[in-house]
């Protein structure tokens, strides 16, 4: 193993079979490729979005890559670990945090969960002291040690267990949608935190979500997923062209006006007039700037707000420019 | 980057700890979390001891019923007060024990249900400790308590003619039958990685089963008599070895030194358990459910 390849899959699949009861006695059974043959290679540092539409095969990449799930076929290599065999010896070199669900000790506050960590994972006194300080001070996580984890509200949480899966010094990081139900203020920390700790460990960070920002804000490179298959790997503003997606412009105007026309920028529609309110689609790869200077010059501007395009209408988008190549 | 190679330098021996056997790993990381949980406890003692107390009224009551039946029989199936009380005295204690050590087992099917067995598989320790030590509970002492006292009653009442081999027999038959009862909570979690909603049927051979063995044998059918010795081996848990004690014969026709196979019988019931965790695990991680 070298740094390129710390994270190596090579034609990873994996088959569950479904059974389903369709009578009494009788049982068909079904075969699900929920992950049909992906390759990638992820470099040591690397920060790498892992998205895809819900049910696409992202948890069970994850799922294999911790060691959690056997693959079905193919290869697979974590820091030269293979980590379906090597699960407890791999475990001492990941940190990993689902979103969904917490690694934390549900009854007991986060200083004791934290301190099992310690023990358990082995962790030398003094490196423990100096990781768990920094994530406390960092994720300001003082006020809360002593709370138990049922009481802490999902942001809170969630940086406990981010906390949690940093103590011992891991060289990968998988956050399972990290930031799923967390209010504006908890994303941002959260994302800040991660942008550190790429920058200043080299923690290499694979990252599955369903929010875009995440990715545009945290990950050069983006991988998408679908029906098992890798169907996009590189930067994400590729990933926009490929997708042709767009974003919306929503714009507040001073009184009811017909639709907002400019004659010099042909790629940019009105999609839907509500009253004074008028929603404009327009190429995500495109500034959004020089665009609100030409309506607030010719219109009477009141307010805007600029929508993203969500994962899965990227991806919806990406699979009709496919069908039609 | 140097702080990666720091991170790796210091990592190396753990790596060479986890080499070492998965049973010394498994018995530390059982530890590690039963100390947690029992500090956990000991910070709100008064209710700890609320619980323990009503653990053993609770369970106290099993063994009040049996008393109150005889003020109206003088014996049951043959068998005296004092003889049933060695009977289920054994059988409780031996039964107290692993539930204590092991009772958390039966929560393995919600935890596959709703997932968080993932959170455990991504931890350097084996699952099955992480599952056992699971909210150890201390007031699983009083179900203990209360089987030890009434050992001691039926040892102060008994008229026994004790020879060396019967006094070792005692707490032989309550360490193995606290093994043998051991084996079947992991053998029922095991199925609950198949089956989800097993926990009842793990219920019905370990409570239930303490329950029958809390009577003597004499009052049962053969066939369950027979069942209980070669199938689900839970007759070496106290029929055997406390018939022994007492000089009675067994209602199924055996020799005489199998009374002293309990710890052998613990030894293959644990084996069979281990296999059958294994599969479940195997299954479990190439199903995901």
């Amino acid at each position: 193993m070298d740094d390129m390849d710390f994270i190596e899959l090579d034609g990873v699949e994996k088959v569950f079979d479904v059974r389903r009861r369709t009578g009494f006695m009788r049982r068909e059974r079904r075969e699900v490729r929920a992950v049909d043959g992906i390759s990638f290679r992820v470099p040591r540092g690397e920060m790498v979005g892992y998205i895809g539409p819900n049910g696409a095969g992202k948890s069970t990449t994850i799922k294999m890559l911790t060691g959690i799930l056997t693959p079905s076929g193919g290869r697979l290599r974590v820091a030269g670990i293979d980590p379906s065999r090597q699960r407890t010896k791999l475990a001492h070199r990941i940190g990993v945090v689902f979103g969904q669900r917490t690694t934390l000790w549900w009854d007991l506050p986060l200083r004791d969960s934290y301190r099992l960590m310690h023990r358990m994972y082995r962790i030398p006194d003094s490196r423990y002291r100096e990781n768990l300080d920094r994530c406390v001070e960092l994720l300001d996580l003082g006020a809360l040690l002593d709370v138990p984890v049922r009481q802490l509200s999902l942001g809170q949480r969630m940086r406990g267990d981010i906390a949690a899966a940093l103590l011992h010094d891991p060289e990968v990081l998988y956050l399972d949608e990290p930031t799923i139900g967390l209010d504006v203020v908890s994303k941002a920390k959260v994302r800040e935190f991660l942008r550190d700790l790429n920058a200043e460990r080299s923690t290499t960070v694979l990252l599955t979500t369903h929010d875009l920002t995440d990715i545009e804000q945290l990950c050069k490179r983006v991988m998408v997923i679908d029906h098992g298959r890798l169907v996009y790997d590189g930067a994400l503003a590729g990933l926009h062209e490929v997708g042709e997606s767009e974003r919306t412009l929503v714009v507040d105007l001073e009184r009811e006006l017909p639709p907002i026309e400019l004659g010099s920028e042909p790629s940019v529609r009105v999609v839907k007039v509500e009253g004074p309110r008028q929603w404009l689609a327009f190429p995500a790869a495109v500034s959004a700037a020089p665009l609100v200077a030409r309506i607030a010059a010719d219109y009477p501007l009141v307010d805007l707000s600029v929508r993203e395009p969500d994962i899965e209408s990227v991806i919806a988008k990406m699979y009709v420019t496919d069908s039609r190549v | 980057m140097a702080e990666v190679r720091a991170g790796r330098e210091v990592r190396e021996p753990e790596t060479e700890f986890a080499e070492r056997s998965r049973l010394v790993e498994g018995v530390r990381a059982y530890g590690l979390i039963v100390a947690m949980w029992l500090r956990s406890t000991m910070a709100y003692r008064a209710s700890f001891v609320m619980t323990a107390l009503g653990n053993f009224l609770v369970t106290g009551f099993d063994f009040v019923t049996i008393m109150l039946m005889f003020g109206h029989v003088d014996a049951l199936g043959g068998f005296t007060l004092p003889e049933i009380a060695l009977l289920y005295g054994a059988s409780a204690t031996a039964f107290g024990l692993s539930d204590l050590v092991l009772g958390s087992m039966d929560r393995l099917g919600r935890r596959v249900r709703d997932g968080t067995l993932d959170t455990l598989l991504v931890r350097p320790v084996p699952v099955l400790a992480q599952v056992a030590a699971d909210r150890f509970a201390l007031r699983r002492l009083g179900r203990i308590t209360q089987g030890l006292l009434v050992l001691g009653y039926a040892l102060l009442t008994l008229d026994i003619a004790w020879t060396p081999l019967k006094v070792v027999m005692l707490p032989l038959m309550v360490l193995s039958g606290a093994a043998i009862f051991g084996a079947v909570f992991v053998a029922g979690a095991a199925f609950q990685f198949y089956a989800q909603d097993a926990s009842e049927v793990q219920s019905a051979f370990t409570y239930g089963g303490t329950t029958l063995l809390q009577y003597p044998p004499s009052i049962f059918a053969q066939d369950l008599v027979r069942g209980v010795t070669f199938v689900v081996p839970l007759a070496f848990v106290s029929w055997l070895p406390a018939l022994y004690v007492l000089g009675r014969d067994y209602p199924v026709d055996l020799p005489r030194w199998v009374a002293f196979l309990p710890p052998v019988v613990a030894a293959v019931c644990w084996v069979l358990a281990g296999l059958a965790w294994r599969a479940g695990l195997r299954a479990y991680r190439s199903t995901g459910s």
